[in-house]
């Protein structure tokens, strides 16, 4: 029966209303596809092109007088690397807390029987929908002597309710309760439980949450723009919104040769595109090999549990 | 819920047995029954331990300090010992001639990208599923995902280079059809609402799909062909029977959108609010952040946190309306 159906399927021509609706619809997503790839493109290409190409307007699609002084400029510019160090540092360290706070917060969640499951559920599911905002944030952040330091990256964020949820949804209905009923008789506690059993298992999990928080990490600018004052802390984002919102890069700093002004304001362009190309780097080298993963949590987090 | 307590009944017995030494040997009263959970979950608690504590912390002590919304907050005083005004903050924002700008350019804002940014990942899942190249579908939309992940200040980054009037694609543009460089766009306030809104369609119109796709592959084959054994077109199956799957979707996404409407981030205005576009870029939250705690000398903690508060009681009120309006009427509801 099967076969027949997908014979009959294979064999069927499209009527002249559906060629048109095909056809349509090509077009329409071809062109979504190119709004979103375009203007990619031109920022690589432009990176690539010279000063006087981007300051004239002459770069349209590839590279024009193809040069990497935009990227000779990046790299001499030192306040990249303290960006791209600290940003490293916060990704990783918080990362690390928001999955050990996440885990250990989404595993007592998922077990049916836990006292006050509901209880801590509408505790943390209700800060999901209203806050303290973001001035009593703030004073409570500077009362706890935070302000200017790394702990105002890491622990402020250090869960998100939202990613819990996933977690806990995924353990509730990927795990079995046999499983833990088998280990409670062998007498396993419910820690040796977790370390042996609920973890190795959510593998898939934890690496759809961690990339959802390693990402917020390195996109974030807000808690570093309100809590940090002193440039050695400051994470990429802060540079990256120095240089491209704000104007702040003076190209003399790095080209003291560069003389002529429109040869400076070129560079101070042509940095605009080598920046967003530099930062974004780590993101679209490992994007390919994640985008699994991070299409994943949308669906676990789509369930209702 | 009975079997449930069968279980429960169940786990008493075993520790019966195992604990008599602590436990209380009298019929399972409510109370012993919760210090006995309490005994038996003891290793759970000490999972939720750093959790909660985060979560009274960094949630719950901020929720406590919204009480300066009803005083003068003196900082010196602490938030406990600053006197109580009543509702003189609330009326300060009210009278002022900033309530009537940030309140209307919030609202206009968040309704200008839901009708702009709702739709559009929903068109696009429903064209995307139907195409027939599965690889073309797999790439596409693999490709549309990505600037999801772009941040904020990236974003923003790449909008004014492609933007800008004169070294930008949008200048050489225009250049070469008038013969003259157009004045920059990011320096009038009609243009931010455009720029705030079609960024973020940009950005998510493709993640944003990924829930909607996911629902269509649930529809069974053989609707489809049930439809197609009736005649209908491939336009027609679209509309009455991919539509209609993921009808319960839409409702979800409308209702947590809904419960957004006032609350524009920040991060994204802030970029592109400059002091020619204030008009229109000067919403409630980068209004809070100029009064709380960028104006240097003069901050006014309990002025800005009473907007916020009004701000965020807004918000919870609206999700909890349409919350219970979806629950009435379409039996679909978050809680």
């Amino acid at each position: 029966m099967e076969k027949s159906i997908v014979k009959f399927k294979k064999h069927v021509k499209h009527s002249p209303g559906d060629k048109v609706y095909y056809a349509i619809s090509y077009i329409i997503v071809i062109l979504l596809l190119l709004v979103v790839v375009y203007p990619l493109i031109f920022i690589v290409s432009a990176s690539l092109s010279s000063a006087s190409a981007v300051s004239t307007g002459r770069v349209f699609l590839w590279p024009v007088e193809f040069s990497t002084l935009s990227y000779e400029a990046v790299f001499a510019y030192k306040d990249v690397f303290i960006g791209y160090k600290n940003s490293i540092i916060y990704t990783l360290a918080g990362t690390l807390i928001n999955i050990i706070v996440t885990m250990s917060c989404a595993y007592p969640l998922s077990r049916k029987t836990f006292q006050g499951r509901k209880f801590f559920m509408k505790i943390f599911s209700f800060t999901m929908i209203f806050s303290g905002g973001m001035i009593p944030s703030y004073l409570n952040i500077s009362r706890l002597g935070m302000i200017d330091s790394i702990w105002a990256m890491l622990l402020p964020g250090a869960m998100s309710v939202y990613n819990m949820i996933i977690a806990r949804t995924f353990i509730q209905n990927s795990i079995p309760t046999e499983l833990l009923e088998a280990a409670q008789i062998d007498g396993c506690s419910d820690t040796a439980y977790f370390f042996k059993v609920v973890l190795p298992l959510s593998t898939a999990v934890i690496s759809v949450i961690g990339l959802y928080y390693a990402v917020g990490h390195w996109n974030s600018y807000f808690s570093a723009f309100l809590y940090l004052h002193s440039k050695d802390k400051f994470p990429l984002q802060i540079f990256l919104r120095e240089v491209l919102v704000q104007n702040q890069f003076d190209a003399s700093m790095i080209f003291e040769d560069a003389e002529n002004v429109v040869q400076r304001q070129g560079l101070q362009e042509l940095i605009k595109y080598s920046m967003i190309v530099v930062s974004t780097l780590p993101l679209l080298i490992l994007y390919p090999f994640v985008q699994k993963f991070l299409k994943k949590g949308v669906m676990i987090g789509s369930i209702k549990g | 819920m009975q079997v449930f307590d069968f279980e429960k009944d169940i786990d008493m017995k075993k520790l019966d047995k195992t604990n008599t030494r602590t436990e209380i040997q009298a019929p399972l009263s409510s109370k012993g029954r919760f210090w006995r959970n309490l005994y038996r979950d003891r290793q759970l608690y000490l999972f939720m331990l750093i959790p909660f504590a985060y979560i009274i912390i960094f949630a719950y002590v901020p929720m406590y300090g919204l009480q300066i919304a009803f005083k003068s907050f003196k900082p010196k005083l602490g938030i406990w010992g600053s006197p109580w005004v009543g509702f003189d903050q609330f009326v300060k924002f009210f009278k002022s001639y900033q309530f009537s700008r940030v309140v209307p350019n919030t609202l206009i804002l968040s309704f200008y990208a839901i009708i702009a940014a709702f739709p559009i990942p929903i068109v696009y899942a429903l064209m995307l599923n139907s195409l027939t190249n599965d690889r073309f579908k797999k790439v596409t939309s693999n490709i549309t995902n990505l600037p999801h992940f772009i941040s904020v200040v990236v974003t923003v980054g790449i909008l004014t280079q492609v933007f800008n009037p004169r070294t930008g694609l949008y200048g050489s543009i225009v250049m070469s059809l008038t013969g003259a460089y157009p004045s920059d766009p990011f320096k009038s306030a009609e243009n931010f609402r455009h720029f705030y809104v079609w960024s973020g369609v940009w950005q998510n119109f493709g993640w944003d799909s990924i829930i909607y796709t996911a629902a269509l592959a649930a529809v069974s084959p053989e609707q489809h062909e049930a439809a197609q054994i009736d005649g209908a077109s491939r336009f027609q199956r679209v509309l009455h029977v991919d539509l209609p799957a993921i009808l319960p979707t839409i409702v979800i996404m409308m209702i947590l959108r809904c419960g957004k409407v006032m609350s524009v981030g920040f991060e994204k205005v802030w970029l592109l609010q400059n002091s020619l576009n204030l008009n229109a870029s000067e919403v409630i939250s980068t209004y809070i952040y100029k009064m709380g705690i960028a104006s240097t000398g003069t901050t006014d903690y309990s002025y800005s946190t009473a907007i916020g508060f009004f701000n965020s009681a807004i918000n919870l009120v609206l999700i909890s309306l349409v919350n219970w309006v979806s629950k009435k009427v379409g039996e679909t509801s978050l809680w």
